[in-house]
């Protein structure tokens, strides 16, 4: 009876974090869109989502400027941000999972730092590599992503072949400073402004507009689900990969394919963004002290939980200062870092007992 | 079930082990033992397929190990981990539905009800289902073992794999945990490979081990065969005794730690006291000591011994506690001392201290034979447990082997005979010659100290003295016996 109770119980967290994340989400997205220097109501919100989401024509009484406001400007950037949050948490997720690390994200491991090397070359000399057009940027930026992965595990290897968790985010957070000090490097020679530099490095979703949606969402799609196939060997990978390989895991391959799948969101989302911090630290986290680090719900509850933060954290960095407008990366390092240092603390109290 | 030939291997090119051949058999409790860094982990990982062979073949079920697939071997052959903390806290129910990972199919990998089933299994098995929704984090030691074996049992595996299975468990689990593997590879012909520390742990439960040693086969057999005291002291660098385990056939070793304080000792009659209670042999070191005695009897090491006169007609049907109660009272420890009873007065006591070469002996002896028995003819007598009435006591300064004590043992009894026969001692109920009396005591103890005594025959020098003291003694004693009788 008790047994049957708890096993219940537990199933009813998950249902009941999928039903709160979710409204979490549809919240978030309503008070993006509604909030701004024009306040539109909630209500005139939620209408205009909806048949734009049905493609039929908005009611008259609708003024088409509010319309004008929210279609062009307020939901590409909400959509924007929710895309990100969404890749930077599932990428967060897989990262620590697969490194058996919690402290794991892609700002941490200077994934984010490279992939912003590949979109800042891109940008900044107008790279763009005929027949992609568009998709030049994100697809720099996850080369460049990918590349510091493996540079970033190599070294980490060659410190100390245990791979221990203090060992691969000390060697992340030298390689993420010396690539972004690269980054200023190159813009500062381009002779751009130096405020906008920082401001891009902090990460910003503003004034990208419906054509950086379409930039990320095809990754999105393609590395969560990769990821979500690999959810019971991520599962086995917490137990240490010789013991995931006992339990019939073919560990290197499996890992290529989640190393690569985290290495094409994070660069997909530094793309469109920039580099934000501590979004792939803090979600997953959070969803484990909800419902346990069973990766099955924990990847699909990241998504969900990544795409609301970020909203709302955006949210927070263009209102709380305005009329102007913080980097969203402030916002996400101001809640993120303190995170970080508990989980460390955590982490260290658990090592000595 | 599993074959290797003549494989070499180990992690850089300078290989760690070379030239290992064996075959394991289906159901068998194989156990691997060496030193460390002999190789033992190494040829472990080269078997579940973690390491790759740098020369030679291994074949599991018929089939090479590289031949296998990741998931088709894990469904053959399951490995226990090692006990180490993990950065996520499964609950007990995810870490042993993991053991599943193998036999999953589809895209999103769900598990079957097959799947279910085996699962609930396992975790009544391994007594672990109470606490299936409790993180692992909240588990003891003993109980997250558990919880491993049960997600290796999950994959239904022939051969199942242990790293030293019983490091950081305590003795009960220790225990529990190899009587479980015990049982499987009788009754549902699992095999079993594990690395043992604990040598006499390998040697109870394994039916073959093999012994490394610098990465080669120092030693590959039935345990008898490879537990043997020389080679282990060669192959461990360390003085190792071989004893055979008091409950069950199997070898055990046992350390022997260097002894270079060790005190020296004579042991001589100034260790000898007497009053009309008891007879008092103190010795300052504990001797080994072979004997038949009331309490400390068989062998052990013993400092006191302790001789107590008790009336004639003492009836006691818990002697041995009485015994014990008896020496508790009068400050003697009775772990450390050996105790007889006698009903003769004390004071006919009759000792000798005689020199051998390169050895020593003092003999004690009370001696009455009140109920004399001719040992031929032993069955005509009504079988009465009434206190030993020749007690025998012989102390030896030399190293004596366990063969010298038995031989020892029957000189000194054939020497009481012939002393009981010149006395013309006769069993009154047969009207023959006695040969002792129905409750003779006897005690063999030795400091264990100088040249190695091998042999307690009548003709060997321990055996000629031997023989001749207690021959000496218990004359001696009988005759003071008989005539304290007739003064009274």
């Amino acid at each position: 009876m008790q047994k049957l109770f708890t096993q219940k119980y537990l199933k009813t967290k998950q249902a009941i974090a999928y039903a709160a994340m979710s409204m979490a989400l549809v919240g978030a997205v309503l008070l993006g869109v509604s909030i701004g220097t024009v306040h539109i109501p909630i209500w005139d919100t939620a209408r205009m989502l909806f048949y734009g989401l049905i493609q039929a024509p908005v009611p008259e009484s609708i003024d088409p400027t509010l319309e004008n406001i929210v279609m062009r400007i307020r939901l590409p950037r909400v959509v924007l941000s929710g895309l990100v949050g969404a890749s930077l948490a599932i990428a967060g997720a897989a990262f620590q999972g697969l490194l058996r690390n919690p402290l794991a994200d892609p700002y941490t491991l200077g994934v984010s730092s490279g992939a912003s090397v590949g979109a800042v070359m891109t940008i900044f000399f107008h790279i763009t590599i005929p027949g992609i057009g568009i998709f030049t940027l994100p697809l720099v930026s996850i080369v460049f992503a990918i590349l510091t992965i493996f540079i970033v595990l190599f070294f980490a290897r060659k410190i100390d072949r245990t791979m221990r968790v203090e060992t691969i985010i000390l060697t992340g957070i030298i390689f993420s400073s010396f690539l972004g000090a690269t980054i200023s490097l190159m813009i500062a020679l381009t002779g751009e402004e130096l405020r906008q530099i920082i401001g891009w490095l902090l990460g910003s979703v503003s004034m990208r507009g419906w054509e950086y949606v379409w930039i990320i969402l095809p990754f999105l799609v393609i590395g969560s689900i990769v990821l979500y196939m690999h959810a019971n060997e991520l599962n086995a990978m917490a137990f240490g990969e010789e013991q995931a390989k006992h339990l019939g895991v073919n560990v290197q391959r499996k890992k290529m394919n989640i190393m690569l799948a985290g290495a094409i969101l994070t660069g997909a989302a530094v793309a469109v963004s920039g580099t934000i911090g501590f979004v792939g630290l803090v979600i997953p986290h959070f969803i484990r002290i909800l419902i346990g680090p069973d990766h099955r719900h924990l990847l699909p509850l990241s998504v969900i939980t990544g795409a609301a933060f970020l909203i709302i954290a955006d949210l927070v960095s263009r209102t709380i200062i305005a009329p102007s407008e913080l980097p969203i990366g402030v916002i996400t390092a101001l809640i993120g870092a303190p995170i970080f240092a508990i989980i460390l603390m955590r982490q260290r109290k658990k090592g000595r007992s | 079930m599993i074959d290797i030939e003549q494989v070499s291997g180990g992690y850089s090119q300078e290989p760690i082990l070379r030239d290992i051949s064996l075959h394991i058999d289906r159901g068998s409790f194989f156990g691997i033992i060496g030193p460390n860094g002999s190789g033992k982990t190494t040829l472990v990982k080269m078997i579940s397929g973690i390491l790759p062979l740098q020369a030679g073949e291994i074949q599991v079920a018929g089939k090479s190990i590289t031949a296998y697939q990741s998931r088709e071997l894990a469904r053959k052959l399951a490995v226990l981990p090692q006990l180490t903390s993990h950065a996520f806290s499964f609950t007990v129910k995810e870490t042993v539905s993991l053991g599943r990972y193998a036999f999953k199919k589809g895209l999103f990998q769900t598990l079957s009800d097959e799947d279910g089933h085996i699962i609930a299994e396992v975790m009544e098995q391994t007594g672990v289902t109470q606490y299936a929704d409790s993180p692992l984090d909240e588990l003891s030691g003993g109980e997250k073992q558990r919880v491993f074996l049960a997600q290796a049992l999950a994959q239904t595996p022939e051969i199942m794999i242990l790293d030293e299975p019983t490091n950081h468990l305590d003795l009960a689990y220790q225990k529990e945990l190899l009587d479980l593997l015990k049982d499987w590879t009788e009754k549902k012909q699992l095999t079993v490979i594990s690395i043992f520390h604990d040598l006499n742990l390998a040697g109870l439960y394994c039916d073959k081990l093999l012994l490394l040693n610098q990465g080669k086969m120092s030693g590959y057999g039935q345990p008898d065969e490879v537990l043997k005291a020389d080679k282990i002291q060669q192959v461990y660098h360390t003085e190792i005794e071989k004893y055979p385990h008091p409950r069950v056939p199997k070898p055990q070793m046992m350390l022997v730690p260097e002894q270079s304080n060790m005190k020296a000792c004579n042991i001589d009659e100034s260790m000898l006291k007497q009053s009309k209670k008891h007879i008092v042999m103190h010795v300052p070191i504990p001797l080994k000591s072979f004997s038949s005695a009331v309490t400390g009897s068989g062998m052990g090491w013993f400092d006191t011994f302790v001789n107590r006169y008790v009336d004639k007609n003492y009836q006691e049907i818990d002697h041995k506690g009485d015994m014990e109660h008896y020496l508790r009272q009068n400050g003697f420890d009775p772990n450390a001392t050996v105790g007889m009873m006698t009903a003769v007065p004390l004071d006919t006591v009759a000792y000798l201290s005689r020199q051998g070469e390169g050895f020593s002996l003092f003999v004690v002896v009370t001696a009455g034979v009140g109920n004399a028995v001719d040992a031929a003819y032993g069955s005509k007598h009504v079988e009465n447990m009434k206190p030993g009435t020749i007690n025998t006591w012989i102390f030896i300064n030399g190293n004596v082997t366990d063969e010298a004590y038995i031989q020892g043992m029957v000189t000194a009894t054939e020497a009481k005979t012939k002393a009981l026969r010149e006395l013309h001692v006769m069993d009154k109920l047969t009207g023959t010659f006695a040969t002792g009396t129905s409750t003779d005591s006897i005690l063999i103890a030795a400091s264990q100290q100088g040249e190695k005594l091998t042999y307690g025959g009548p003709i060997a020098p321990l055996g000629q003295l031997i023989g001749n003291t207690v021959y000496e003694c218990t004359k001696q004693a009988l005759k003071s016996n008989f005539e304290r009788r007739n003064r009274e």
